[in-house]
């Protein structure tokens, strides 16, 4: 094994204000994924950070879309890099609910 | 505050919710509502279904339900309830057949026949699949697109059931968490229905999604009903372990393993199934319980692969032929660093479907008036061991007749006995807990310590002292609940989703310890090393209810 470190920047908030960020240092093992790491945080240091994710591996629900340095993509598939710091930010263009979570609910399917 | 009415609720929305939705309003329920605590039809283990779904479609060769059924009892080890198992078997072929006509593309031969292989278990080629690996995900779109034409069906995500109401003994609607929101929601319901699924996102090592946490288990506990079976746990026996794979479920290996066989081997590369009395020599043909206890026999007698598994390999196969079975699934494969002509991957058993639940009649309705159950929630057709292939169909033969039953029982109905203070305790709750708490200890970690706690004494093997260790330890997560810690922020609180998740996985964990303690036998899923052997004694079944006391007791 080859544990490595993962350096996390991480959008929080509710999206009113300024923009907060807060980093975290994650361990990993070669192949990780971005939403390993995010449930690591959640078990280990922070389980206050709201993300947004259901099948956690088969990349079927396509629940866990985020910004990942600025590229949409799913955090489920998406690889950590120990080499860098990474930058985790709600989608684009959707209200932020909560740190990762955004409202990606299709309007039907919301209570009014 | 929301308050809302209605004739049916139908709790989750995977195969059995979504069937059972559009079945309720097809008998004529006019106010159906569909909620998810994830996202309606994504959520839950419909979506990752890889490949089989049994039916005697006799596409391939001639077969009849019946034969279906034998082999579904035989699977069952003499534990299926027969009038469930002949329902699923019965219905699973025109089920089947109306999923292909409304859209899904199920694998043809060239003749233009539905492709049937036959995976373990089954005395003929009778499953057929979506390749590759896509049954699940193109089952869950038909059923999205069908109950989307429906004006009757309302559909809620993120909304998550968190207490059943009850009055004279019937239930009579819920309340659930808002979790945009951060506030209950009461819901009247003339009828209820138990469709979220099992509870394997309670073992360390599972095959599950997020929301598998066994809520509907404690749910119907709470309301009075009783569930059944609940110490047999299906552990899939070649889930992926190594090397690390991502984007693929890990029950993936299996639709591979009907097409092309592989071998199985130990740590040392040596083929192992035929010392515990079962030939391959034919093709992949060991029943889930019987792999399970080989590969970890083997592996804890030290003769396993590096992570602690053992080795499944492609590489004796031809690589055209290897491109043929896998087809853009090797691009993913690639991707992950994985080259099956060259080596080999290591598998292991994980937590994949529960045989147990909710005890119902073939009319789906449980021992509470009021509360009905369907697909994986509901308990008894499977017996102690499931056949490959009876999920999916379970979920929408049965999802057909409790949304059919809960309709009707709806339409008789006068106007219930709901009134608002019965949800009085379960609305403070929530109001309670959303206000924040200051805590030592989170769910979010204890939830990860019952994972741990229920693969240890509660996974493949079992004995007395690790059982009674688990419920001990069971019971003092259950008064921490008190203490535990939530984040300030009403809205979209991932503490606050915890709490509840760990309330219910707790729940559904005691029913499956003290179950699988009273069973002072071994026999399909539910292997006890301090009771190796099948007592004939011991062929029938438990059922756990909540006393007067509000204890969690077999019955």
């Amino acid at each position: 094994m080859n544990a490595k470190t993962a350096r996390l920047r991480i959008r929080r908030g509710g999206g009113e204000g300024r923009a907060q960020y807060q980093e975290f240092s994650v361990p990993f093992e070669d192949g990780a994924s971005v939403l390993d790491a995010l449930l690591w945080i959640r078990s280990h240091l922070d389980a206050s950070l709201a993300i947004r994710y259901s099948c956690i591996n088969a990349n079927v629900c396509k629940e866990c879309t985020i910004a990942i340095d600025g590229v949409v993509n799913y955090a489920c598939t998406t690889r950590l890099a120990g080499d860098r710091v990474m930058t985790l930010e709600p989608l684009p263009g959707k209200m932020q609910l909560r740190d990762l979570v955004s409202e990606t609910r299709p309007p039907r399917e919301r209570l009014r | 505050m929301t308050d809302l009415a209605v004739d049916v609720l139908i709790v989750g929305a995977g195969g059995a919710g979504m069937y059972a939705a559009l079945s309720a309003a097809s008998a004529g329920a006019e106010r159906v509502l569909l909620v998810d605590k994830s996202f309606v039809g994504r959520g839950g283990a419909t979506v990752m279904a890889q490949m089989t779904v049994a039916a005697a479609l006799g596409e391939e060769t001639p077969d009849e339900w019946s034969a279906h059924l034998d082999d579904t009892l035989a699977a069952g080890r003499g534990l299926c309830d027969g009038r469930l198992a002949a329902l699923l078997c019965r219905d699973a072929p025109v089920r089947i057949r109306e999923m292909g006509e409304w859209g899904t593309d199920w694998a043809r031969r060239d003749n233009g026949r539905i492709a049937q292989v036959t995976a373990p278990g089954h005395s003929r080629p009778r499953c057929c699949y979506v390749d590759f690996l896509n049954t699940g995900p193109a089952v869950a779109a038909t059923l999205r697109r069908q109950i989307s034409r429906v004006g009757a069906i309302r559909r809620v995500s993120n909304l998550t059931v968190i207490d059943l109401v009850t009055a004279g003994g019937e239930v009579v609607g819920a309340v659930a968490l808002d979790w945009e929101k951060g506030e209950a929601v009461t819901i009247a319901a003339k009828a209820v229905i138990i469709a979220t699924g099992g509870l394997t996102r309670i073992f360390q090592r599972n095959s599950a999604s997020a929301n598998m946490g066994g809520d509907g288990y404690s749910l119907a506990l709470g309301a009075g009903a009783e569930l059944v079976d609940m110490e047999f746990v299906q552990f899939f026996p070649i889930g992926h372990l190594a090397p690390r794979l991502v984007g693929l479920d890990p029950i993936m290996w299996d639709p591979f393993r009907y097409k092309l066989g592989g071998r199985l081997l130990d740590g040392a590369g040596r083929e192992f199934l035929a010392d515990y009395g079962s030939d391959e020599s034919a093709g992949y043909t060991t029943p889930r319980d019987l792999a399970t206890y080989a590969i970890n026999t083997e592996v804890a007698a030290g003769r396993g692969s590096p992570h602690g598994g053992v080795y499944l390999s492609f590489t004796h196969i031809p690589k055209p032929v290897l491109e043929a079975a896998f087809g853009p699934v090797i691009d993913r494969l690639a991707e992950n660093g994985i080259d099956l002509g060259r080596m080999p991957v290591e598998v292991a058993p994980i937590a994949h479907y529960h045989m147990g639940g909710i005890a119902v009649d073939d009319a789906m309705v449980s021992t509470v008036p009021g509360l009905y159950a369907a697909g994986e929630a509901a308990g008894g057709a499977n017996g102690a061991n499931r056949l490959s292939g009876n999920a999916i169909p379970e979920a929408l033969v049965f999802g057909a007749v409790a949304g059919r039953s809960a309709a009707t029982f709806a339409a008789a109905r006068k106007p219930n006995d709901w009134s608002r203070h019965l949800a009085a305790p379960a609305i403070e709750r929530v109001r309670a807990l959303a206000d924040g708490r200051v805590g030592l200890s989170s769910a979010a970690v204890a939830l990860e310590e019952l994972r741990e706690i229920m693969w240890r004494d509660a996974g493949p093997f079992r004995d007395a002292s690790g059982l009674t260790g688990a419920l001990a330890r069971i019971g003092e997560l259950q008064t921490a609940l008190a203490e535990f810690a939530v984040a300030p922020g009403r809205r979209a609180n991932p503490t606050l989703a915890d709490w509840f998740e760990l309330r219910a996985s707790l729940g559904a964990a005691e029913a499956v310890v003290r179950a699988a303690l009273a069973r002072q036998e071994s026999r399909g899923a539910h292997q006890r090393t301090d009771f190796p052997d099948t007592d004939p004694a011991w062929a029938r079944n438990q059922r756990i209810r909540m006393t007067a006391a509000g204890a969690v007791a077999v019955v």
